[in-house]
């Protein structure tokens, strides 16, 4: 597995890519900004919800010496899309990861409070990842499809777990999968063929179909648009909507306007604090923190 | 703004330097061209002369002259008293049924020294191909049969025109009087130069005209054999538990450095720790191709494992993370993701270390099987050598037409070299994937 240094290299590289909307020349009174915020800062804004599906309690994670997270609380409520925003490095990717444990795989990475998915704390040592990975999905920030034919990217995860007692089921799972991540019709004579040999946009709905293959409760996004172009992302924009009246999604995003059109709900960090949470519609019309005011107006990035 | 704008007025336009020391620049890629195209051309006059000189000296090997005899299978001497026994059969005088047809056709040679010159002109090994023949068929007791008898070395040199005839006869090793008989064959149109299928499925032998590679293409295969069927599954083993399993700190630094080292040790030291170890401590036989194995084992594992890593290495981290993300588990991820991604580079690895292995010689001087051995092996427990050692011991042999043997078994080591090495190229093109 990839240490920290590389990992956050290709974060930073990929992200300042594709920024380029909200970059404007910071000035002088916005060189506060880069200031950590004080270690008893206090959220501002509701970080509880009433149906929280995922509860985040004092959350810290650690790159080595690195203090990547600091003291986040938030909830992820039902049936509900959460956007995260916030410049590069600010750490919210890290935190979509640490919700099904993906930073496992980081040897030098440490995590400390307390993520509950249905009261159950995740990091609890005697849970096993596997499971807690098939109820809580993820797509990722570049496409990944396996070297392998479209239907057995979508058959893989209900193969593993078992989800799938015959041959016709498989198919069927494939076709449901396909079909609400918009896929079917443009794959449908073509499943043998390899994954990676569609376009960019349809690898990435083929990442999301293959996600809810396993039907997962809560689905885990990572700048799923950062590598499309606007028709594609329309479109992918379109399934987030959709399936968020089945499933919990929590959405990483650097696109303030995605962030505006797919999210229930907001929260903005700045260098591993989260300052901000709150209806989306009211994040972006009236922010409570003058940092958030900043982001969000494109005072800096 | 202003101040830079200021200071590239005062050093003029940056063009005008750019365009300055364009020339400079280019002439220094130039010359950088012409050094690396000189060390190429440098490279391939080394090959191609070791290829041409090689080949010059061994192509001849391919061939061995025969002398075509009228030999009349006797049966007062194969098997007076009839009794078709294969035993007595055996033990008959084959020699003399040999050299019968050339007292025949040299009747005015007398005196033994001369009839003792006249036989040699057969090699030692002709009365043997007689008894196989009869072996094989017995109802050639008693009939006359045109055979073609293997020449000794002398004369098949002669007759490849490698003895220069012009020389003082102190100074070669066939005198006037042979010379004579060998051109009298001639001129009747007896010798003749076949291929040489000898030379791939005999075993060793002193005799230069007898002597193949057969045993030692067999003791390789048995080596190499033992060689991957260990190597290979633990050295991948060893690659994945380190890259993908094992927890990263001092203990696996330390391992990954030993590692390392150990790619870098003299084979002979390795052939010293087999020689201690495996047949010292555990007893196994000597000159054995499965103790052979074993050391090459140790000495390519290091090649395999460091291989292994890099191709597993070079595995985007995305697909073990998409593999993760839908529930797989890390064994699962490896093992349907990882694995087939990473096996062209691991069995080009291999493939590559087993080449360096077929070329080892140094660890299996140290066990043995550096030995005379006629016999073809049947096993990897039976006594053989391989074909590198083969080369080591022809070449040190004093006989003129082993020089050309040496050269020849040269050549099938670098076929067999040659083509695993293409195998591999044409595997990693073939199955490289790209992301």
């Amino acid at each position: 597995m990839d240490g920290l240094p590389s990992e956050e290299e290709q974060e930073m590289t990929t992200e300042t890519a594709t920024v380029d909307v909200d970059v404007t020349v910071p000035d002088p009174q916005t060189a506060s900004h880069s200031k950590e915020l004080d270690s008893n800062f206090q959220t501002v804004g509701e970080v509880r919800v009433a149906n929280a599906r995922m509860t985040c309690t004092d959350v810290n994670v650690y790159y080595g010496d690195k203090h990547a997270i600091k003291h986040c609380n938030l909830d992820i409520g039902e049936n509900q899309v959460i956007a995260m925003i916030g410049p590069s490095g600010c750490g919210k990717s890290t935190f979509l990861r640490c919700l099904n444990r993906m930073n496992d795989t980081i040897d030098i990475c440490r995590v400390t409070g307390e993520i509950k998915l249905d009261q159950q704390d995740i990091y609890d040592k005697r849970l096993d990842v596997v499971p807690l990975r098939a109820q809580v999905g993820m797509v990722f920030q570049k496409p990944n499809p396996f070297p392998k034919s479209i239907y057995d990217n979508i058959a893989y995860g209900p193969r593993i777990h078992g989800l799938a007692s015959s041959r016709a089921e498989l198919d069927e799972i494939v076709e449901r999968s396909l079909s609400k991540a918009g896929l079917w019709n443009e794959v449908k004579d073509r499943l043998d063929q390899p994954g990676n040999g569609l376009s960019g946009g349809q690898q990435q709905r083929l990442c999301i179909a293959r996600t809810i293959a396993v039907e997962p409760e809560v689905i885990l996004m990572d700048e799923p648009c950062s590598a499309l172009d606007p028709i594609a992302t329309a479109k992918v924009e379109e399934l987030i909507d959709e399936l968020r009246q089945n499933y919990t999604i929590a959405i990483v995003t650097h696109s303030m306007q995605q962030a505006a059109r797919v999210s229930q709900r907001t929260a903005y960090f700045h260098l591993g604090s989260l300052v901000e949470v709150g209806e989306t519609t009211q994040v972006f019309t009236n922010p409570q923190h003058k940092l958030t005011e900043d982001y969000i107006t494109g005072r800096f990035g | 703004m202003t101040e830079t704008t200021q200071a590239n007025n005062n050093r003029g336009r940056s063009i005008d330097i750019v365009n300055a020391s364009l020339k400079r620049r280019y002439a220094r890629e130039r010359r950088f061209r012409y050094l690396g195209l000189s060390a190429v051309i440098l490279g391939l006059l080394f090959v191609g002369t070791l290829f041409v000189d090689i080949i010059s000296k061994g192509y001849s090997a391919f061939v061995q002259t025969h002398i075509v005899l009228d030999v009349y299978f006797d049966p007062e001497v194969i098997d007076p008293d009839g009794t078709a026994d294969p035993a007595v059969i055996a033990r008959a005088d084959f020699r003399q049924i040999a050299r019968q047809p050339l007292r025949e056709l040299f009747p005015e040679v007398s005196g033994r020294r001369d009839k003792r010159a006249l036989y040699k002109i057969l090699s030692s090994g002709a009365p043997y191909q007689l008894l196989d023949m009869v072996q094989a068929d017995p109802s050639l007791i008693g009939t006359r049969q045109t055979v073609e008898l293997i020449a000794d070395d002398d004369i098949d040199m002669l007759a490849k025109g490698h003895i220069d005839r012009t020389a003082p006869p102190a100074d070669r090793r066939v005198n006037d009087k042979v010379i004579g008989w060998v051109d009298k064959l001639e001129s009747q149109g007896l010798i003749r130069k076949n291929f040489n299928t000898a030379f791939f499925t005999n075993g060793d032998s002193r005799e230069p005209e007898l002597a193949g590679i057969g045993g030692a293409v067999a003791g390789s295969f048995y080596t190499l054999l033992v060689t991957l069927s260990l190597s290979f599954p633990i050295g991948v083993a060893a690659a994945i538990y380190l890259e993908e399993f094992a927890p990263k700190n001092r203990w696996t630094d330390i391992i990954e450095v030993n590692i390392n080292n150990l790619a870098a040790v003299p084979s002979i030291v390795f052939g010293l720790l087999g020689l201690a170890m495996f047949i010292n401590l555990f007893g196994l036989p000597r000159s054995a191709p499965l103790v052979g194995g074993l050391v090459l084992t140790l000495m390519t594992l290091p090649t395999i494992i460091i291989a292994s890593r890099a191709a597993l290495k070079s595995v985007p981290p995305s697909i073990r993370e998409a593999a993760l993300g839908v529930g797989a588990s890390r064994m699962q991820t490896v093992f349907h993701h990882v694995l087939p991604l990473a096996m062209p580079g691991m069995l080009t690895g291999t493939i590559i270390g087993m080449a360096q292995a077929l070329g080892e010689t140094a660890p299996l001087l140290m066990i043995g099987m550096v030995a005379f051995i006629v016999d073809v092996p049947g096993g990897p427990l039976d006594p053989s050598t391989v074909l590198p050692v083969q080369v080591f011991l022809w070449a040190d042999s004093p006989e003129r037409a082993f020089v050309e043997r040496t050269s020849a078994a040269i050549m099938v080591l670098l076929a067999f070299l040659v083509a695993m090495n293409a195998i591999a190229v044409i595997m990693r093109r073939r199955f490289e994937r790209r992301w």
